[in-house]
């Protein structure tokens, strides 16, 4: 069972672009059985955030590859990546690579 | 699961490195970059002190980091540089309007000086003009041919002995995997070294990025809060190199340290004796390096004020002889060269050399035919 939450959801270098160019969301993930891990939250965005193009977002069930992940600051890689259990005022951070320098 | 600093033991952990994976905190990570780069430049010789070094700024991730960085080490180790942000205006509406904006904003924010030139202004076309006569593809091409004269024409105009650029590891590694995709020997054999001589109307080059991984440098800029554009060009979608780039990110996925591998295959590669690779000479209109007669730039704006845009394109040597010999060609030898279909189905005259308009190249805004050694602008 996974209590409702708040977060803040970032996206940038472009990826923002994929939502409507809006780089900071406000978001209120409802009560819902299962928890709240990035996995979910994921499904969460595509249906709820994603605007267009989720082919150059999500890849499976994880993030394309190229887009970064931070989660409160910190590298996803280090916190369990897709299994990583969100808490109450996390802040995750998608971050796309994948353009020119 | 907080990991901590494998550098300090102190703070926690805000990345993996991806050669390593080593855990660094924030500020560990931002010092062991900067040392790096500071390093590589040592150890590559990439510089002298007093030199004149024109950065290579598109207002993009690594030009932007590149650029800070530069700045940052030439003051704190005494490197002896005059620095200058040197930007290439392509004339491509919504893209290129923004990313200018954010060098010039990081031009008045580090006091480091901005020189923009621009295609228009370089040879009569625009991007954006190119592709309307070009289509969707093949205009990547155009670009890179064009820009890596045109970063040259203004590195000599500011009087500058290097230019570099702010290619990272991630580029040279699709650019090796290109090189061999598509069977570009004479490519791999120049491709993955440090730079480039210079000579024949070219200024020296290097990279000094080219070992540092993409996600670092978006987490440096990250962390330190740098300021960048970033949007896809409107014309990238069809370039070859996404191709190259989806294989290197699933292969990095699967194996990190496959994009410096790849770099380091590159810089070793030998080929066989017995090749015969083009030499390097001039070309005989404007002086630019050249491998053959004609450099490609001239080759693709003689086909564009020809009103046949593919000339360059493509392998028509045959076609484009008989140009050279004042030749006629056939409709089909105009259309394969990309000339817009005739409605009435005669074979139209030849085109004068200022295009469409018939207008002379100068009062387009001037294409300078003339060698490096002659700018005037």
């Amino acid at each position: 069972m996974a209590a409702p939450m708040s977060l803040v959801v970032e996206f940038g270098g472009g990826a923002e672009l994929l939502f409507d160019g809006i780089k900071k969301h406000q978001v209120t993930l409802p009560c819902q059985p299962e928890p709240w891990d990035i996995r979910n939250l994921l499904k969460w965005i595509k249906q709820n955030l994603l605007k267009e193009r989720p082919e150059l977002f999500i890849q499976g069930d994880t993030v394309r590859p190229g887009i970064l992940v931070l989660i409160n600051d910190a590298d996803w890689e280090l916190m369990g990546e897709l299994d990583y259990k969100l808490q109450n005022q996390d802040n995750v951070v998608f971050i796309s690579t994948l353009h020119g320098g | 699961m907080p990991t901590t600093c494998s550098a300090c033991g102190t703070s926690p952990a805000a990345l993996r490195r991806p050669r390593t994976g080593h855990a660094l905190c924030r500020a560990c990570f931002l010092a062991a970059f900067e040392e790096e780069t500071h390093r590589a430049i040592v150890a590559g010789r990439l510089f002298r002190p007093g030199e004149t070094v024109a950065i290579g700024a598109s207002g993009g991730k690594d030009s932007t980091v590149l650029a800070h960085l530069l700045q940052l080490l030439n003051q704190r180790h005494g490197y002896g540089l005059h620095l200058v942000l040197l930007s290439v205006d392509e004339g491509i509406a919504g893209y290129r309007d923004a990313s200018l904006a954010a060098v010039r904003r990081h031009h008045h924010r580090s006091g480091l000086p901005l020189h923009v030139i621009s295609y228009r202004e370089l040879y009569g076309w625009s991007m954006d003009r190119i592709a309307r006569h070009l289509g969707p593809r093949n205009n990547c091409t155009f670009c890179g041919v064009f820009r890596r004269q045109a970063l040259d024409r203004g590195a000599l105009l500011l009087g500058a002995d290097k230019i570099a650029t702010g290619h990272n590891a991630d580029d040279v590694a699709e650019t090796v995997l290109m090189n061999f995709l598509r069977g570009d020997v004479g490519r791999l054999r120049r491709g993955a070294g440090a730079g480039t001589a210079g000579g024949e109307g070219a200024v020296p080059r290097c990279k000094p990025l080219r070992h540092a991984y993409e996600k670092e440098i978006v987490l440096y800029a990250y962390f330190q809060g740098l300021d960048y554009f970033s949007t896809e060009c409107v014309y990238a979608p069809q370039a070859y190199r996404g191709y190259a780039r989806t294989l290197l990110k699933d292969l990095e996925a699967a194996r990190p340290s496959a994009v410096a591998d790849l770099g380091h295959s590159g810089e070793r590669l030998s080929l066989r004796s017995d090749l015969r690779l083009p030499a390097r000479g001039t070309c005989q209109r404007c002086g630019y390096v050249a491998s053959q007669p004609l450099c490609k730039a001239c080759v693709l704006l003689e086909g564009l004020d020809r009103g046949l845009p593919k000339l360059g394109i493509g392998k028509h040597q045959r076609l484009r002889d008989k140009l050279r010999d004042g030749q006629p060609l056939t409709e089909e030898e105009r259309r394969r060269l990309g000339a817009p279909a005739e409605a009435d189905g005669e074979v139209p005259e030849q085109q004068e050399p200022g295009g469409e308009s018939g207008v002379q190249d100068k009062e387009r805004g001037g294409r300078n035919l003339r060698g490096p050694r002659d700018l005037d602008f």
